[in-house]
């Protein structure tokens, strides 16, 4: 009898997963509470380090889970309702009333972006042309980023780590992945307007991972591109719909005062809204200090829950690239394998 | 600019303010500075709108100047505090209305820590006894003045006999909301609508007809900002504040700017003579600055009071296009004199700002 997996969540993680899973012979079932599976990668354009087309990647995974046959089961618009121990394994009940015996639940809920609103003087949602790094990411995909008016930015800045590593909002941790993707938005504007003057105003720059150190070089030496050590302060509008912004100029030690057209907020990762209502109906541990699921170690048990049967993969135990994302779910469905079979 | 996001951001900072049962205090230099703000205030809040609003003469400073520049400490001032709100308990008051923005802050900030140091607020008390015989209870609702106006806009909006349109026109006036610093800016959630948009003005101005302006240094200090004027050698700072605030709102042309605080109008009233008279540059139409007005000054003119009873011959810039622009009937004569008619002499005319 082939053992049943539910997974919860059908972003990268939960599908890299499910592909893992159903390789090794076991039956997936991917709940997933929208109407298509994907995640933040079917909004994103482009992927950091080599600009690999998001949608390539996706429509790989999906046409795997396609060709798995019946070993993955996709259940969409549905969340898990509650989740009872049983003498083996787990009866798990979805929303919509379909009941499943699983031997085992994978949590692949994933992150939320901050709220940019949250930062009030930033000014989002209230003036024209401040975006999150997700809405650039949206107009990169149509080929065009332009004012609310209509005109060609001639001066964009990005506003690094808004929503991470700020006390303000009860964000302390680094969201890993803005400084790189901030640099590879800022190049991309380069590569489709030349013209425009782009700045970034960074905390620091942690360029951690391969080939991260090299974009940021690139960046500035190919593209010209300028970084500005200092946080922005607050933003307003001027007379005729520009953005005047106010930030400091920490290694110069100088205020500095900066009118553009376009304002990037760099949005981090937050935990998203089901974790508090999984964590009571999965018994799971939820870190008090930035909100996200905990895992037993960080060493060898990386990917369980302190639940027995129940996995961790994927955002939801913190921030991570989608390289690191996709490392962590073929981890999870080896830790499940090994679980299943011992 | 989305009028709606600044929506959902008021919606998060809304504080209660009761409507009526007041013990008002006054600010030490508003008197002065815009001497019948207070009595319109008083007048408006009894006569007008019915309100019992209590005020005492045993009120001292609450010793926020000294506070903020550094010359007196905080347990000094906890102490005079405490009496305050003792002359609040004796009069059998709980709600506690500041003309003041700095007070208010004071007020605002000590009872916050009153509250986090249940020790600190033991030994106010002690102090207090063992100095003046007095007990206290602290306030059930601290709002600063503006508060209850914002609160009681639309009450005074329909008993408004002029409104903030331009009367020639039809639009509505451009107005500049200008908030003290210590309104909201060190505790966001006692101040309407929060420290980066606050909607205590601009709820007032849309109430009333007009239209806000928001430009890029709308949140910038008006040019007080205790240290840069108290300390003689500092002025310079103090003017080029000011001065940064008329050259960024300059290009939104606005008609008039409304205040809640005691320097800001101030401030931004006199600083525009020194900079017509000294660089030649004014802001306002034909050779005019921009009028300066308190909110219960706005107040007053949209209920009908007359100008002059406003006390509005006192500001540095001329109040009269905007009179005109609304539709105010004003005694020219009659500007210069006194209640009892007698004539208070005229004022020398600086040479670059026009003034009537």
């Amino acid at each position: 009898m082939e053992d049943v997996i539910v997974v919860i969540g059908g972003g990268p993680a939960g599908m890299e997963a499910a592909l893992s899973l159903a390789g090794r012979g076991h039956k997936v079932y991917i709940v997933e509470k929208t109407n298509a599976l994907g995640g933040h990668l079917a909004r994103w354009d482009r992927l950091f380090p080599q600009q690999d087309p998001a949608q390539d990647i996706l429509n790989d995974m999906l046409n795997g889970i396609k060709n798995a046959d019946d070993k993955i089961e996709v259940i969409c618009n549905a969340q898990v309702q509650s989740v009872k121990k049983r003498m083996r394994g787990l009866e798990v009940m979805l929303s919509n009333q379909k009941m499943i015996q699983a031997d085992a639940v994978l949590v692949c809920c994933g992150f939320e972006l901050f709220r940019a609103e949250r930062k009030e003087e930033y000014g989002y949602g209230i003036y024209d042309n401040v975006l999150t790094s997700a809405d650039l990411e949206e107009r990169f995909r149509q080929k065009k980023v332009l004012c609310a008016d209509g005109r060609v930015p001639e001066k964009v800045a990005f506003v690094h780590c808004v929503g991470s590593r700020d006390e303000k909002v009860d964000h302390t941790y680094c969201s890993k992945v803005c400084c790189v993707t901030a640099v590879k938005q800022a190049s991309e504007i380069k590569e489709l307007y030349p013209q425009t003057e782009v700045f970034n105003l960074y905390m620091d720059l942690r360029m951690f991972d391969r080939y991260f150190e090299q974009m940021y070089h690139k960046a500035q030496s190919h593209y010209g591109v300028h970084f500005v050590r200092g946080r922005l302060s607050e933003v307003s509008e001027t007379a005729d719909g520009r953005l005047q912004i106010k930030t400091e100029d920490t290694l110069l030690g100088r205020p500095m005062k900066l009118t553009v057209d376009m304002l990037v907020l760099m949005v981090g990762m937050q935990a998203c809204a089901q974790t508090e209502e999984l964590s009571e109906k999965l018994d799971l541990k939820v870190s008090s200090s930035d909100h996200f699921f905990e895992t037993k170690d960080l060493f060898l048990k990386g990917n369980y829950a302190h639940t027995k049967g129940i996995f961790l993969a994927g955002a939801c135990t913190g921030p991570k690239s989608l390289p690191d994302t996709l490392q962590d779910a073929r981890s999870a469905a080896e830790s499940i394998h090994r679980y299943l079979t011992a | 600019m989305k009028l709606e996001g600044k929506k959902l951001i008021w919606k998060d900072y809304q504080k209660e303010i009761p409507d009526d049962k007041y013990f008002y205090v006054r600010s030490c230099i508003r008197q002065n500075f815009f001497p019948s703000s207070e009595y319109h205030f008083l007048k408006i809040m009894r006569e007008d709108l019915g309100k019992d609003v209590y005020e005492t003469e045993h009120h001292t400073t609450c010793g926020g100047i000294g506070y903020h520049c550094d010359v007196i400490q905080l347990d000094t001032i906890m102490s005079i505090v405490a009496r305050q709100f003792a002359l609040m308990t004796e009069a059998g008051y709980k709600n506690y209305a500041v003309s003041c923005i700095t007070s208010f802050g004071l007020y605002t900030e000590i009872i916050h820590t009153w509250q986090t140091f249940p020790e600190i607020l033991e030994k106010t008390r002690r102090q207090l006894k063992e100095a003046t015989g007095r007990e206290f209870e602290i306030p059930e609702h601290v709002a600063h003045a503006s508060d209850i106006i914002f609160k009681l806009r639309h009450e005074i909006a329909a008993k408004a006999k002029y409104k903030l349109i331009n009367q020639k026109t039809g639009k509505p006036l451009k107005v500049v909301e200008h908030i003290g610093c210590h309104y909201a800016k060190m505790f966001p959630h006692k101040g309407v609508g929060g420290a980066e948009y606050p909607y205590v003005l601009a709820g007032m101005v849309e109430a009333w007809g007009g239209e806000v302006v928001d430009y890029p240094e709308r949140r910038h200090c008006c040019g007080f900002g205790f240290r840069q004027y108290f300390v003689k050698s500092n002025r310079g700072y103090s003017l080029s504040n000011t001065h940064k605030k008329f050259e960024s709102m300059e290009p939104f042309k606005p008609d008039m700017i409304i205040t809640n605080c005691p320097g800001c109008p101030y401030f931004l009233d006199r600083w525009q003579y020194v900079i017509a008279e000294s660089e030649g540059k004014t802001y306002g139409e034909n050779g005019h600055g921009i009028p300066v007005f308190t909110y219960e000054e706005v107040a007053g003119l949209v209920m009908g009071y007359d100008p002059w009873d406003l006390g509005l011959q006192v500001h540095q810039i001329a109040v009269e296009p905007l009179l005109d622009k609304m539709g105010i009937p004003y005694a020219p004569e009659a500007k210069y004199k006194g209640l009892d008619g007698k004539d208070l002499g005229k004022p020398e005319f600086p040479q670059n700002i026009c003034c009537c």
